[in-house]
């Protein structure tokens, strides 16, 4: 989880472009194969960004397909409402290739879409016609790098000589974008993560000591006669729980856990959870107005090119702000992909956002084909 | 407002989880920091929207009801951090 | 029906398995009494990955429950989670329904043949459908400390039937559980078996006191742990007792702080009383939330009608059209229906058959019952067929055999399979005939003089001492005719 790999049960992960900084996250890894070309084609999933951050930070190509487009099973679940596994790639054709081959309907997953797989890789090379894209205000706002900005202007002027036209359009809830994926998404990981408990499969704390842990405890309290903590004082099976997925889970996903159980527990429900819900859907209303107008919404991906390891690692909301424009897509459930389109000056990728109505991934890929065809960003390579 | 340090404390207990006395007031600031942020929805007005739990308009997803063969015991157990020939194994649940 | 100054207040919750091929959530059996863990999957195991499809057969029959216990099917129901860890719940949460359930606002009739209370409504908050948990087993035999856990029961389909606290006496509650059994049963959704598990019960009791300031309510106990209706029943009676000595002794009300809030207790059946358990403080908080893998269902109102037109004929609009199509009491119809679809339809077949609802009532009742319960039988596996059976009530109408008689006729019909007919052939029974039935009864007169004194002195009983004189001499005689003729010969003597 989170946005840089720091967060992985294993290691953190390098971006090639540069070492010292993060590759993105939490698919980081998966962009930064593709990126140091130590693969063609990798697969990663998008929460709130997943796919998109990273390989905006790499300089690859990535897609979240729409919520239910590919199959879920087999996924380890984050925040089942929002998870989309996607692919990653040099080139939209290529994503094109490997989507065809994932997506499409999964009975064994509920929520997977029951709605035809188009050709992607037929059609990835064909222009899109009269396309009209949309600029999002919200989109440009404060904190956004100066740098990013004009990379993505540049980007739209290429879209435009390719006879695209542009209108300006407002996402007015996008702002609380991040505040509602920040309850949705624990509250749901709280309760997937609650299986890693230490009794059907993985890790189990070390028993013997956690016996030994409580006698040593119990005794104490006996010794002080504080009979409000010795009834208070777990149980061997509580403990079990307790030790095992503390010591099992990383910071970043207890606290997420922590921060899901809190918005769900008793009295705070409707005022956290449902409040969410709600906002889910006047975020998911404003994209239905707007692509009524449009074909696609243009913007950046990350409001900054990839920041160095270890920068947010004891802020975790400055962290989670990093997913300013990538988390609505998945809140709406929508599609969208991150191409490159530029270099910063301190030699760091730039990512384009291109976010299409649902079960629209093929005009994301033939429009990114197209920006793809007039643009070498691609092809650029980290030293 | 954010949260107590008491009320985090009782949390973690609901997620299983421990924390040391450090652990709990950096967390304790942490969460209270996302919980403040996240506040900031309550300026919406949102008396008469439906909450969106699924982004899909599916219903009925439903499956027939034919048994189909389970897995053997032992791969069942196989990842067992503790077992026996036939179950998974925890410490005594009674007293729970 | 009680002379103590409080009422009884009491509500049922109750588990029902459906009968399902595989589990609510993913493929397995649910054959029950298999060896431990040998019916899981990754679904039910809740590895990390899969994911849950809901049974179609279970919402059905969930669907089916719901319309006959007139429960309310709103258009749009939802799955959501209940969110807590215990070791037999493999994905730490239970797939159940919270605020908007499949069905709400119904009710079911409850009576009491013999009267022993009034017949009513007994409300239903709600049923809903949700999966079971696995077991967990206490290996205190081996004088280890741990717990083993059998996953074989996890993911079976589970509805939840919620009673209104509307049931007022133990035996009010036995009522509600035999006619729920009784109508599940009908409806084919649940085999019910208490002991397999297939039904389960916890009841939630109070009391209301009659004291001189008013009524006052006593703490709500839910007690949990009760394997039969007996023991519900015990149970409930046991739990009046002592929330009154309780209330007697303590005077402590419901929401009185501290000891006024809601108890766990359960029944021990060895000891015959009920025992407060362990509760925590955090154990309520279940941080309910819809379920992001499951989407909601929607039925519409024609789907509804469609189920309960096909719901067929219930238990109490059967008893009601048995008593008045076969001129029935309510205690017999009672006795038919419990004894399930089958049964009546024998007895349908009997009594029209035969004409005679009455004794086709008692014959099913005694004997064939008798007979089934001897061979560990049911209905299906009977060897006379009604229309057989029909013969002979109609030969005993016709006074070709009498009640006794007729009973050797049945035991030779069940030995060998024959007819009415052949089997009364075979015992010799034939109908005797007038004049030589006349004849024997005037030679037993005249041999008799003392008899024929006491008929005559009003003494009616002394001509048993005939008709057992008559039997021995031809075993065909039908009592009730030969003394009917005696009393006519003497009469004009």
């Amino acid at each position: 989880m989170g946005g840089s790999t720091e967060n992985s049960a294993f290691k953190k992960t390098h971006n090639p472009w540069a070492l010292g900084r993060t590759p993105g996250g939490s698919s980081g890894g998966a962009a930064a194969c593709v990126a140091g070309l130590m693969a063609p084609l990798s697969i990663g999933t998008d929460t709130g960004g997943s796919i998109r951050q990273p390989a905006s930070f790499c300089g690859v190509t990535g897609m979240k397909p729409t919520y239910g487009r590919v199959s879920r099973y087999g996924l380890v679940a984050f925040a089942s409402s929002l998870d989309q596994a996607g692919p990653l790639a040099k080139t939209a054709e290529d994503v094109a290739l490997l989507l065809e081959a994932v997506a499409g309907h999964d009975p064994c997953d509920s929520t997977s879409a029951n709605v035809p797989t188009p050709s992607y890789t037929a059609s990835v090379r064909q222009p899109l016609q009269g396309l009209r894209l949309g600029i999002a205000r919200e989109h440009f706002g404060d904190g956004l790098d100066g740098e990013v900005d004009a990379s993505v202007r540049e980007a739209i002027k290429v879209f435009e000589s390719q006879g695209a036209t542009v209108r300006e359009l407002s996402l007015p809830h996008s702002k609380y974008a991040i505040a509602t994926y920040y309850i949705i998404a624990p509250c749901e990981a709280s309760s997937n993560l609650a299986r890693y408990d230490g009794v059907h499969y993985g890790y189990r704390t070390d028993e013997k000591a956690m016996l030994a842990e409580l006698a040593e405890e119990r005794k104490v309290l006996e010794g002080a006669g504080d009979r409000a903590k010795l009834e208070a004082l777990d149980t061997s099976l509580v403990r079990m729980y307790r030790k095992t997925r503390s010591e099992g889970f990383g910071a970043e996903v207890k606290r997420r856990i922590m921060l899901g159980s809190y918005a769900l527990s008793a009295g705070y429900y409707d005022a956290y959870y449902v409040k969410a819900l709600k906002v889910r859907r006047l975020i998911r209303e404003d994209y239905d107005a707007a692509f009524k107008d449009v074909d696609l919404i243009i913007g950046p991906t990350t409001a900054t090119p990839a920041f160095k390891l270890g920068e947010m690692n004891e802020d975790p909301l400055a962290m989670y702000l990093q997913d300013l424009y990538t988390v609505s897509a998945n809140l709406a459930g929508i599609a969208a992909i991150s191409v490159p389109c530029g270099i910063s000056k301190s030699g760091l990728p730039i990512g384009l956002q291109l976010q299409a109505p649902p079960f629209e991934e093929e005009r994301l890929l033939r429009a990114a084909h197209m920006f793809q065809q007039a643009t070498d960003w691609h092809t650029k390579r980290p030293n | 407002m954010g949260l107590s340090r008491d009320e985090v404390a009782k949390v973690s207990l609901l997620a299983r989880l421990r924390f040391d006395e450090a652990e709990l007031d950096t967390l304790t600031t942490q969460l209270s920091q996302v919980v403040e942020y996240v506040r900031q929805l309550e300026e919406l007005d949102t008396e008469s929207v439906q909450p969106m739990a699924h982004v899909e308009d599916i219903h009925n997803v439903l499956a027939d009801d034919v048994a189909r063969p389970s897995l053997d015991r032992d791969e069942a157990l196989a990842n067992a951090p503790k077992r026996d020939d036939e179950c998974y194994r925890v410490p005594a649940v009674l007293g729970e | 029906m009680n002379d103590k100054p409080y009422e009884i207040i009491i509500g049922l919750e109750v588990h029902v398995q459906l009968q399902t091929q595989s589990k609510l959530f993913c493929r397995c059996s649910t054959t029950y009494g298999q060896a431990p863990n040998t019916q899981t999957c990754p679904v039910c195991i809740g590895m990390p990955g899969a994911l849950p499809v809901m049974n179609r057969r279970a919402y059905e029959l969930a669907l089916r429950t719901a319309v006959a216990l007139n429960l309310d099917i709103p258009e749009f129901t939802k799955w959501d989670r209940k969110n807590y860890f215990y070791p037999d719940l493999p994905k730490g949460y239970q797939i159940s329904q919270f605020d908007l359930p499949m069905s709400q606002n119904g009710w079911l009739e409850i009576s009491d043949a013999k009267g022993a209370f009034e017949p009513k409504r007994v409300r239903i908050t709600r049923a809903h459908l949700e999966d079971d948990a696995g077991k967990s087993m206490h290996d205190e035999a081996a004088g280890k400390s741990d717990s083993r856990i059998d996953l074989n029961r996890t993911g079976t389909p589970l509805l939840e039937i919620v009673s209104e606290p509307d049931l007022r006496s133990p035996q009010e509650a036995k009522a509600y559980l035999t006619e729920l059994r009784l109508l599940l049963t009908y409806l084919g959704v649940s085999d019910c078996n208490m002991q397999e598990g297939s039904l389960r019960v916890d009841g939630n009791i109070n009391l209301h006191i009659d004291t001189p300031d008013g009524k006052v309510a006593t703490p709500i106990a839910e007690v949990k742990n009760m394997n039969s209706f007996r023991a519900v029943e015990r149970a409930m009676a046991y739990e009046a007792e002592r929330q009154y000595e309780v209330w007697c002794e303590k005077k402590i009300k419901l929401g009185d702080k501290p000891g006024g809030h809601k108890t766990t207790r359960g029944w021990d059946d060895g000891q015959q009383v009920t025992v407060k358990q362990r509760e925590k403080e955090e154990s309520s908080d279940y941080r309910y939330f819809p379920d992001p893998d499951l989407l909601p269902v929607i039925v519409t109102a024609e789907q509804v009608e469609q189920v309960r037109a096909d719901l067929g004929e219930l238990p109490a609009a059967m008893r009601t059209r048995l008593e008045s199509t076969y001129g029935i009491d309510p205690y017999d119809s009672d006795v038919l229906v419990n004894q399930g679809r089958e049964l009546v339809a024998y007895y349908e077949e009997l009594a029209t058959a035969s004409g005679d609802g009455r004794r086709a009532s008692n014959w099913v009742q005694q004997d064939v019952l008798r007979t089934l319960n001897e061979q560990q039988a049911t209905i299906a596996d009977f060897v006379i067929s009604a229309a057989s059976l029909a013969d002979l009530l109609k030969a005993i109408q016709a006074g070709d055999v009498d009640n006794t008689r007729a009973k050797d006729v049945f035991e030779e019909m069940l030995r060998s399979g024959s007819s009415a007919s052949d089997a009364m052939a075979k015992l010799g029974i034939e109908k005797v005939d007038a004049s030589e039935a006349e004849s024997l009864c005037r030679e037993l007169l005249e041999a008799n003089p003392q008899v024929v004194e006491d008929l005559k002195a009003g003494k009616m009983k002394a001509v048993g001492s005939l008709i057992g004189q008559a039997k021995q001499r031809n075993p065909n005689v039908n009592p009730g005719e030969f003394k009917d003729m005696c009393l006519k010969i003497v009469e004009i003597m």
